[in-house]
């Protein structure tokens, strides 16, 4: 009655749209926001990735871990 | 020709004269093979995420190239053979990148942060 239903705001991706950062694996600090504290890949349901998008920045990071600039694991 | 760009970790150990005469070196290999060496930078020496040959620090070399594979080849060998070079990541690209990389961006922004807050 008086109590809302849970709704949640709709997520967008942040890879699309006119100013939308383009997926690098020389960018670390934009990487880095897509990886847990452990090193592991956040899934795409949690950080709104689209599918496409998340597939290109799974590349970008393992390449990025090739080359050390990322963690493969922490700890 | 393909456009490719190339990453490679030397040793530590080297001075930065010596690392950037690497980047000459393969350059030139490039050129011998009918390839062209674009552009390149010079990361500096940079603290790896895990060890590579027990080092825990590297000199990061990029480098764009425009060369045919069989140049592109005989470098990465080269590369792989010489005792300095820790790694290397040849990645085909559709076009170059005007300007310096992300990873030169960050060093010059650097210097002029300090006052920005801790964010998270």
């Amino acid at each position: 009655m008086g109590t809302k239903p849970f709704f949640r705001r709709r997520k967008s991706d942040p890879f699309e749209g006119d100013n939308a950062p383009k997926i690098d694996y020389k960018d670390t600090r934009l990487l880095q926001r897509y990886i847990s504290e452990r090193g592991k890949i956040v899934p795409a349901r949690i950080t709104a990735v689209g599918s496409k998008n998340q597939r290109a920045l799974a590349r970008a990071i393992k390449r990025a871990r090739f080359l050390a600039l990322l963690p493969y694991a922490v700890k | 020709m393909p456009l490719y760009e190339h990453v490679m970790i030397a040793r530590q150990d080297l001075s930065n004269t010596q690392a950037e005469g690497l980047i000459e070196h393969f350059g030139t290999v490039l050129a011998d093979n009918d390839g062209k060496l674009v552009d390149f930078e010079y990361w500096g020496v940079k603290t790896m995420a895990y060890k590579i040959n027990k080092n825990r620090k590297g000199h990061y070399a990029f480098l764009r190239s425009d060369a045919p594979a069989s140049a592109v080849q005989e470098m990465e060998r080269l590369m792989r053979l010489h005792e300095d070079v820790m790694r290397v990541l040849t990645i085909k690209v559709d076009a170059h990148e005007e300007g310096p990389s992300v990873q030169m961006q960050k060093r010059e922004e650097r210097s002029d942060r300090g006052e920005r807050r801790e964010r998270r």
